[in-house]
């Protein structure tokens, strides 16, 4: 199976958006994620289940302003 | 022949001197600036000269300073920007300098939001005077936005941004921006309002402490209506404080995104 995020195709992702961030080393409660252009509530991150061809923008924050 | 007096064109007769045209259109005015420069001595009007009038420690009337504005930024500019109402969700570093830079060049409503009060570690970067210390941001900011700009519209809400008053709060905007200071708020903030108005732009902003180099600061698309200020990876910490110059890089990186905006300019 193959995704994109942030524009770049990634192989053998895990099975939902909370494994693929844990995945990519980032923190769920920093991140705002576009899943096939809709944004997604992080309460859904554990029950979306990721499939071929998914898209995803995921916009990690810092601190400070 | 044709004079501009306060930016607006009129006839004058052929001969006609600056206190002549003084004592006849403001008498009472003590500052008489001549094609930019200011006149200490009468001198003869010629074609085209530009002419401006005032009278020192008086504030310009609401159609005055509207001329003034319209005739910097080209009237059509100007009127599309009086236009705009612009949503600001924190008032610190970056929200209070966002909304100093909008009401400069005349936004016309601006929502402030935040829940905190001034301290003086604010200082070294908010749009605050040491004399403003324990007033609420919104309050403080306020009363310093209608000293730049009386004819700007500034509404406040002083109280945290949750869940489920961010889209009340910000009902009426035409775009937003996203100034808190805490990553998980910030993260919180977008999912809410993009999820809510996924119509109206929201510009947001990552990584912008410390002293790194300036143009490592960028705006960036980061999908639909959905814009991001920063360098996306300098977090405040020890040693990366939150400091005025680059702060206000990203502030003004988010302002000049707004005005482009409301210009129907994309931003990146």
């Amino acid at each position: 199976m193959t995704i994109i995020v942030n524009g770049t195709a990634k192989s053998d992702p895990a099975a939902d958006v909370a494994g693929l961030l844990t995945q990519l080393g980032l923190d769920p409660a920093r991140v705002a994620v576009e899943y096939n252009r809709n944004i997604l509530a992080r309460e859904r991150f554990a029950a979306t289940t990721l499939a071929d061809g998914d898209e995803l923008e995921i916009v990690q924050f810092v601190g400070g302003g | 022949m044709r004079i501009f007096l306060n930016e607006e064109p009129r006839e004058a007769a052929a001969g006609t001197t600056l206190f002549a045209l003084r004592d006849e259109v403001r008498p009472g005015a003590d500052l008489l600036i001549v094609n930019g420069f200011p006149a200490a001595v009468d001198v003869q009007l010629a074609e085209d000269d530009r002419i401006v009038m005032i009278r020192r420690g008086e504030i310009p009337s609401a159609d005055e300073l509207e001329a003034l504005m319209a005739a910097r930024h080209t009237p059509g500019v100007h009127a599309r920007l009086k236009r705009g109402t612009v949503g600001i969700a924190g008032c610190g570093g970056l929200g209070s300098a966002v909304a100093v830079a909008l009401a400069r060049i005349g936004v016309g409503r601006l929502i402030l939001a935040d829940f905190d009060v001034v301290e003086p570690s604010n200082l070294n970067r908010q749009q605050f005077f040491v004399d403003q210390i324990g007033l609420p941001k919104v309050d403080a900011l306020k009363a310093n936005l209608v000293r730049i700009n009386p004819y700007v519209k500034v509404a406040a809400f002083y109280g945290r941004l949750e869940r489920d008053n961010i889209p009340q709060v910000f009902a009426l905007v035409d775009v937003l921006i996203e100034a808190f200071d805490g990553a998980e708020q910030k993260a919180m903030l977008v999912e809410t309002f993009r999820a809510a108005c996924p119509e109206r732009p929201l510009i947001a902003a990552s990584g912008l402490a410390g002293h790194a180099a300036s143009n490592t600061i960028v705006t960036r698309r980061a999908g639909r209506n959905f814009y991001l200020v920063g360098d996306g990876t300098t977090a405040a910490a020890p040693g990366q404080g939150l400091m005025a110059p680059r702060v206000g890089i990203a502030a003004h990186h988010q302002a000049n995104a707004v005005l482009r905006l409301l210009l129907g300019e994309e931003p990146e």
